[in-house]
């Protein structure tokens, strides 16, 4: 299945990239986004382990089921304030 | 209220807007850009944010602040883009009936935008260099 993702901060810049299309095994989970990205960015592998994921406007674990045009994004711990 | 901005916060309207004869306090935190953070010098923050996620976060601990305390009214402006040293950042207000609820709602919102609130700022450092901030992350 391809899944669009954005990229956000860090992520979006090491990437050089603001939305990434991943293609993910069927039925695929958060978990594999984080490996497609592996993958994909090896420059991004120090922030992997600690990218947080959103599915819609919630943050999902790396169990979370995706769906085909679900609206998923990527991005290191937050800073605002 | 719930509003991400690029523009210079209104602060003044921001708390006039939760002003209430129903409300013995209104408690206004205004978060600005600091100078020092250890012995570095900033020059000035770029912030980013998802901003539909964000919107949604914001509106949540509203409601999360509504279900702890009496809250009357709450608003909360986030500013984005390029913000020079001692610009306001963002800016919170909220009314309750005593001041307790007010200084605990208020504490309570700030903390937790800061962790799930999709928001994020990007250091520009005297020396040039610049660097997003990502607690607890060491690249």
């Amino acid at each position: 299945m391809r899944i669009a993702v954005q990229l956000f901060a860090k992520a979006r810049d090491l990437a050089g990239a603001s939305r990434v299309e991943l293609n993910l095994p069927d039925a695929a989970r958060v978990a594999d986004v984080r490996v497609a990205l592996r993958q994909r960015f090896p420059q991004m592998e120090p922030l992997i382990s600690s990218l947080l994921v959103s599915v819609g406007t919630e943050y999902a674990n790396d169990q979370t089921p995706l769906r085909v045009g679900a609206d998923v994004a990527c991005f290191p711990p937050v800073s605002g304030g | 209220m719930i509003l991400l901005t690029h523009d210079i916060i209104d602060y003044n309207a921001l708390t006039e807007s939760v002003r209430s004869n129903a409300a013995g306090a209104v408690v206004l935190f205004l978060g600005t850009v600091r100078e020092l953070t250890g012995d570095r010098r900033t020059v000035a923050l770029d912030y980013d944010a998802y901003s539909q996620m964000a919107e949604a976060k914001l509106a949540e601990l509203e409601a999360e602040a509504r279900a702890k305390w009496p809250v009357i009214q709450v608003g909360i402006v986030h500013r984005l883009g390029h913000l020079e040293l001692g610009d306001i950042s963002v800016a919170l207000a909220v009314s309750t009936p005593h001041r307790q609820q007010a200084f605990e709602a208020g504490q309570y919102l700030i903390d937790r935008l800061k962790v799930v609130v999709p928001i994020w700022k990007k250091e520009n450092w005297s020396d040039g260099t610049t660097e997003w901030v990502h607690p607890g992350v060491t690249t």
